[in-house]
């Protein structure tokens, strides 16, 4: 089968814009959520500067600006007709709902003529793995034999829109968010880019190669708001992955941790069904938020970046274990040598998705 | 390969009452997922051993207009009392949910946005979809819905073999 390798990455977060300056930043324990003002009632986020950045729309802004980054960073040549382009998002540029055409496949061609991407770009749209969906997809892409490079970007802005439906839902944390932990009342939404450029070749001025080796995506069957008792759909993700390594080679599991008590708790059972309690877990939802669309892109390149510097990076607002079933989560950074990891993601709809990936390429 | 439409227009409900009628669920359902639902009904109905969970049959939905019509029923709801009921359907995966939860297909669930009907193009995913080693069969929906009462959809039930 056709390898699939990271070659290039752009990032916007309210912790910085490289991977490396968001790596330290991590590291160190910081985080940018806090409270705004809400329509009426207030809400803890995780957002981007806005002052600086006056835009017609800033989802296309920031879209823009990972995916130039991730290009520019691969040497990626965009207008070949063999690259491709993928979208990540959940709700796009609703926020405009009254006034324009707020169709994701318009936000999609907005970018595509803005990195001058010639071919036709898909939007992955599955609820909050939709960025690791949409990694899987340009996997495929690249596997199919039709794309060289596939250029997959995630973002997400907030807005009213969104911020009063998870208040509707009762979803949110009054305080920075707790993942896994025995205190945990909710999540903290976030806003993020992250793109990735994929290549049948390593290249770029990564420091190191990283292939995608494996995504699978499994629905629970069971509700469309709330996760499997069982942690079927994400057991059965994770099974697939697993498949194609050993458990001895894992650094992590980067989990979705969104900190509510049905997510984490839904987590911890499938880690355990797949026999992953002793292999280390860490959720970064505390400092960044959740960011949805581009939250399985973003926590895939700084999961590629802390393993590149041999730590497993610690889980931000996690004290106490607050799961049925033992999970190794850490409030501390631990050092590992260890060279692949499992990203995983759940979401609304019972969509569940695991990736693996494999520094070197090497088994 | 199966291929059903449900045409524009059509009373969704008295479709329900006429082809289904013990799901109470639908009546919850925002337009997009009636639509989604009502296709699948039409693909699977035959099906030997329905409702036995299944986990090698992914259901791949596509639109243009993803959800739009029920993200402008949530901004009413906003105004006044934002609706988790409502809130919860601003996904356009939701709908491939609905089809997974009804039928018990524990496989792969997906949504994509495109920007036009196009075969070709669509079948290209579907066939990048089958790359999944356990996916044997897709339920492919083509539901675009940019309000409650126009709409485009078309469903297929594919094999492996059917696009391979």
């Amino acid at each position: 089968m056709t390898k699939v390798y990271v070659i290039g990455e752009g990032l916007l977060t309210p912790l910085g814009d490289s991977p490396q300056g968001v790596l330290e930043a991590v590291r160190a324990g910081k985080s940018a959520i806090r409270e705004y003002p809400g329509w009426p009632e207030p809400y803890m986020a995780s957002l981007l500067e806005r002052s600086g950045r006056e835009h017609p729309s800033f989802f296309d802004h920031i879209a823009l600006q990972a995916g130039q980054r991730a290009l520019e960073a691969a040497g990626t040549d965009p207008a070949n007709p063999r690259t491709g382009l993928v979208l990540s998002t959940i709700k796009g540029n609703v926020e405009a709902i009254d006034n324009e055409d707020v169709s994701l496949a318009v936000q999609a061609e907005r970018l595509a003529a803005g990195l001058g991407i010639s071919t036709p770009p898909i939007v992955v749209s599955n609820a909050c793995i939709s960025g690791l969906a949409a990694l899987v997809q340009g996997m495929r892409m690249i596997r199919s034999g039709a794309y060289d490079h596939v250029v997959v970007v995630g973002a997400e802005v907030q807005s009213r829109f969104i911020v009063t439906g998870f208040q509707s839902l009762k979803a949110l944390s009054p305080t920075p968010c707790r993942p896994f932990d025995a205190a945990r009342d909710g999540l903290n939404l976030g806003e993020a880019a992250a793109a990735v450029v994929l290549s049948k070749m390593p290249g770029g001025d990564r420091p190191s190669a990283w292939e995608l080796v494996e995504g699978c995506i499994r629905n629970d069957a069971n509700h469309i708001s709330g996760p499997s008792r069982t942690g079927e759909g994400s057991y059965k993700a994770l099974r697939a992955v697993l498949g194609h390594c050993t458990l001895e080679e894992l650094a992590f599991v980067n989990v979705h941790g969104t900190a509510t008590r049905y997510n984490d708790e839904m987590e911890a059972i499938a880690l355990n069904r797949a026999g992953l309690q002793d292999v280390p877990v860490n959720a970064l939802k505390g400092c960044f938020g959740h960011t949805m669309g581009a939250a399985g892109i973003l926590e895939t390149i700084v999961s590629m970046h802390a393993c590149d510097a041999g730590v497993v990076l610690p889980t931000k607002g996690y004290g106490e274990l607050g799961v049925s079933c033992p999970v190794s989560v850490s409030a501390k950074e631990r050092s590992t040598r260890k060279t692949a990891f499992i990203k995983l993601l759940s979401g609304f709809g019972g969509v569940n998705g695991a990736l693996l990936l494999r520094k070197g390429g090497a088994q | 390969m199966k291929e059903v439409t449900v045409p524009a227009g059509v009373s969704l409900t008295e479709l329900y009452r006429q082809e289904v009628g013990d799901y109470p669920k639908f009546f919850k359902m925002d337009t997009l997922s009636k639509l989604g639902f009502l296709l699948a009904e039409r693909l699977v109905k035959d099906d030997k051993d329905r409702f036995t969970p299944r986990e090698d049959r992914a259901v791949l939905v596509f639109s243009r207009e993803g959800c739009v019509a029920n993200d402008r029923h949530y901004v009413r709801s906003m105004e006044d009392f934002p609706s988790p009921a409502l809130f919860v359907y601003t996904l356009p995966n939701i709908v491939a949910g609905e089809i997974a939860i009804r039928n018990k297909y524990e496989g792969e669930t997906s949504a994509y946005v495109l920007e036009r009907f196009d075969k070709a193009q669509l079948m290209a995913f579907v066939r990048e979809a089958f790359q999944d080693p356990l996916t044997r069969s897709a339920l492919v929906i083509w539901a675009d819905c940019p309000s409650d009462t126009q709409w485009d959809a078309r469903g297929w039930l594919m094999d492996r073999e059917d696009v391979l």
